[in-house]
């Protein structure tokens, strides 16, 4: 089945499908004050999904059971509640290798459990949608946003994009969808935000109508055989790799997992075309620049302003996606950087590590502030971490 | 049937063993059935099993006995199964280790959605650790879930594909690997949990008597596809494992069927299935005799 043959024509819930560029650039929108789990139901509804599996945590469970009065209401064809994490993305891996477009949400110690599937679902090739609302991970029991579990899920192979705001989180998750599932990507997509932050916050949305949909997944466009007979069935090796501590063993293994992040990098043409850039940029000519993702942006931009009161000018690159990485576009954006500031919601500073790793002059990087545990990224904080670096260095010069 | 075909014109340049498939396949062969096991291409013809290993027998059987494999799809399970199913030519997936209920839920609900007029039959096949040790929450969820697939446990009574460890269907006192002073508590009773979890067909064998296999699996597949979830426990020893000889595996299988046996041969069936179960049996005959009255 071509599904762009499908455009034009309507669901079964009189919903008419429509190009991907026509939802995110051309559809007349409606303004809503909405929180980013309804903004769930308002992108789920929209984005002609076929199977949805829950599980309750804290701060996603809201969002997920939204979907199911979608699936009530006819726009999702099928949906249930699983019995813990890993159960669940196993559910979704079944789904999405009969050929179903599928999401999922989940949060923190969900996403944990639910670990050892995001590696096999990329090694799968099953572009799953998963929507993560992160969470702390930690010891003592904390339900306050937290990316440390970002973090943990950079090496799966999966793709990963952080939204901002409620608008940016419908975006991403209408184009995440059909950026996972295009034939030369075609690997699963992990839509991040903050929890709480962005999950609970009400926020202005822009709406695309309810009565238009994207076009649907089209299981036959996959690089990998669908699981459901229509083809017909080979028998797929001589022997199987796991058997082999030999060199076409190695081959094998080594050239897919290679295939997988290749995919991940090949994705960027068609995220530029949907969601823009990689990063976006403000006053990168400034000596002084704040790079983060997710709502540590946002604080940043009040930190900016608080700073600009004082005299001091600095500019701002926010990271769209984490995987693949903006590696070309952060080594540009940067360049003329004396001092790159790295505020993050986790205790490890991951995304510190990340850009330290792909950087020239890399002692430009200042791994903070950071805020663990749930507290907020006050703006007061990034200003204060800031002035603090500031004030060394004038030391250094004068002292 | 026009699953699979060649184009005319490439038909003799293909490799025999193809050709052979494509002429000789028990695809859509309503009899086929553990007599076609040494004939049929599309069966296992080798596989990556030890010399004499009963489970190969019994992968045999359940890939002869399926009513429907031409839109069959197996999910498996990290384990001995898994190094066979390369070889065979029905979709299976091997995902993790011990989700194979949880996967086949998803994939049989997306088949149903995809292909509303079209039988699609998902069947599970794992051993026990998969079973009922790391994988049975959701083994019994997707039963409580009534999920419209069969569940085979290959039991051999303990972790084969590791290297003989515990596990739950291992009988107690056994000494294995991780009991080193012998396994402390009783043969998880799978089959009982299985019917008042909600199985509809529950059958527990070894696979010594391929009669009463074929006709398990068949009324297991059947009864899932039509009512709900069914379960079929078979013992497939690992000789490796319990130290018997390659050729002491079905004697080792007969020993343990008897009457009072750890194997002695269970059937539970819902009274739902009874009756559909009759209704399937009825049919058949009736087709039989009308074959007998045309050849007559």
């Amino acid at each position: 089945m071509d599904t762009k043959s499908l455009v034009g024509t309507y669901n079964k819930k009189g919903q008419k499908i429509v190009e991907p560029e026509y939802m995110l650039f051309e559809a007349p929108r409606t303004q809503e004050f909405m929180t980013g789990s309804e903004v769930v139901k308002e992108g789920i509804r929209r984005a002609s999904v076929d199977v949805s599996i829950a599980y309750p945590i804290t701060p996603q469970s809201e969002a997920a059971a939204l979907v199911g009065e979608l699936y009530v209401e006819g726009y999702v064809g099928e949906y249930f509640r699983g019995e813990n994490e890993f159960a669940v993305m196993s559910e979704c891996a079944g789904a999405s290798f009969g050929g179903a477009r599928v999401f999922t949400t989940t949060s923190g110690p969900g996403t944990l459990r639910a670990y050892e599937n995001f590696p096999m679902w990329a090694g799968s090739r099953l572009p799953i949608l998963i929507n993560v609302m992160v969470r702390g991970v930690n010891s003592p029991l904390s339900i306050q946003p937290d990316t440390l579990e970002m973090g943990m899920i950079l090496e799966t192979g999966m793709l990963i994009w952080h939204a901002e705001t409620a608008q940016e989180f419908l975006d991403f998750l209408l184009a995440g969808f059909i950026v996972a599932e295009e034939p030369d990507v075609h690997i699963p997509i992990a839509v991040c935000i903050d929890g709480f932050f962005v999950s609970h916050t009400k926020d202005m949305v822009m709406l695309p109508p309810a009565d238009i949909t994207l076009t649907p997944y089209d299981p036959y466009r996959s690089p990998v055989p669908c699981m459901d007979m229509e083809v017909p069935p080979i028998r797929m090796m001589r022997d199987p790799f796991v058997m082999k501590s030999n060199y076409i063993s190695y081959a094998t293994h080594a050239s897919w997992q290679q295939e997988v992040r290749a995919a991940c990098e090949r994705s960027r043409k068609h995220t530029i075309r949907l969601i823009g850039g990689l990063i976006e940029e403000e006053r990168t000519d400034a000596d002084i620049l704040i790079v983060s993702s997710g709502t540590a942006v946002a604080q940043g931009r009040e930190a900016v302003r608080l700073l600009a009161d004082e005299g001091i000018r600095v500019g701002i690159v926010k990271i769209k996606t984490i995987r693949p990485f903006p590696h070309e576009e952060l080594r540009q954006a940067t360049k003329n950087a004396k001092l790159i500031f790295v505020p993050e919601f986790n205790v490890a500073g991951w995304m510190a590590r990340e850009i330290k790793a792909i950087l020239p002059d890399n002692e430009r990087v200042i791994a903070g502030p950071h805020v663990c545990g749930g507290m907020t990224m006050p703006p007061e904080v990034i200003v204060k971490e800031i002035k603090k670096v500031l004030a060394g260095r004038k030391e250094a010069v004068h002292g | 049937m026009d699953k699979i075909k060649i184009n005319d014109e490439f038909f003799d340049i293909m490799p025999p063993e193809y050709q052979e498939l494509v002429e000789e396949a028990t695809y859509g062969k309503e009899d086929r059935g553990w007599k076609d096991v040494g004939v049929a291409k599309e069966l296992i013809e080798e596989h990556s099993l030890c010399a004499g290993c009963p489970e190969s027998i019994a992968f045999r059987y359940v890939l002869a006995c399926l009513p429907n494999p031409q839109d069959t799809v197996m999910v498996g399970s990290t384990g001995c199964t898994s190094l066979v199913f390369p070889h065979v030519a029905i979709h299976n997936i091997h995902s993790l280790f011990g989700n194979q209920n949880a996967v086949a839920s998803g994939l049989k609900r997306t088949l149903a959605l995809r292909f509303p007029d079209k039988v699609k039959d998902v069947v599970v096949l794992a051993g026990d650790g998969a079973t009922v040790d790391i994988g049975l929450d959701m083994t019994l969820q997707s039963w409580f879930r009534q999920e419209k697939f069969t569940t085979i446990c290959f039991d051999n009574e303990l972790y084969a594909n590791t290297g003989g460890q515990e596990s739950g269907l291992m009988q107690k006192g056994f000494v294995g690997k991780m009991a080193p002073a012998g396994k402390k508590f009783d043969k998880v009773p799978l089959p009982e949990i299985a019917r008042d979890s909600g199985c509809h067909y529950v059958a527990m064998m070894t696979v010594s008597k391929p009669n009463r296999v074929e006709k398990a699996i068949r009324n297991a597949i059947l009864v899932a596809r039509e009512i709900g979830p069914t379960y079929i426990q078979l013992y497939t020893p690992c000789i490796l494992e319990i130290g018997k000889q390659m050729m002491e595996g079905l004697q080792e299988m007969r020993d343990s069927e008897g009457p009072g046996k750890r194997f002695e041969f269970k059937e539970y069936i819902s009274d739902e299935a009874k009756v559909f179960l009759d209704e399937v049996d009825a049919e058949r005959k009736a087709k039989k005799k009308a074959l007998r009255a045309a050849r007559a």
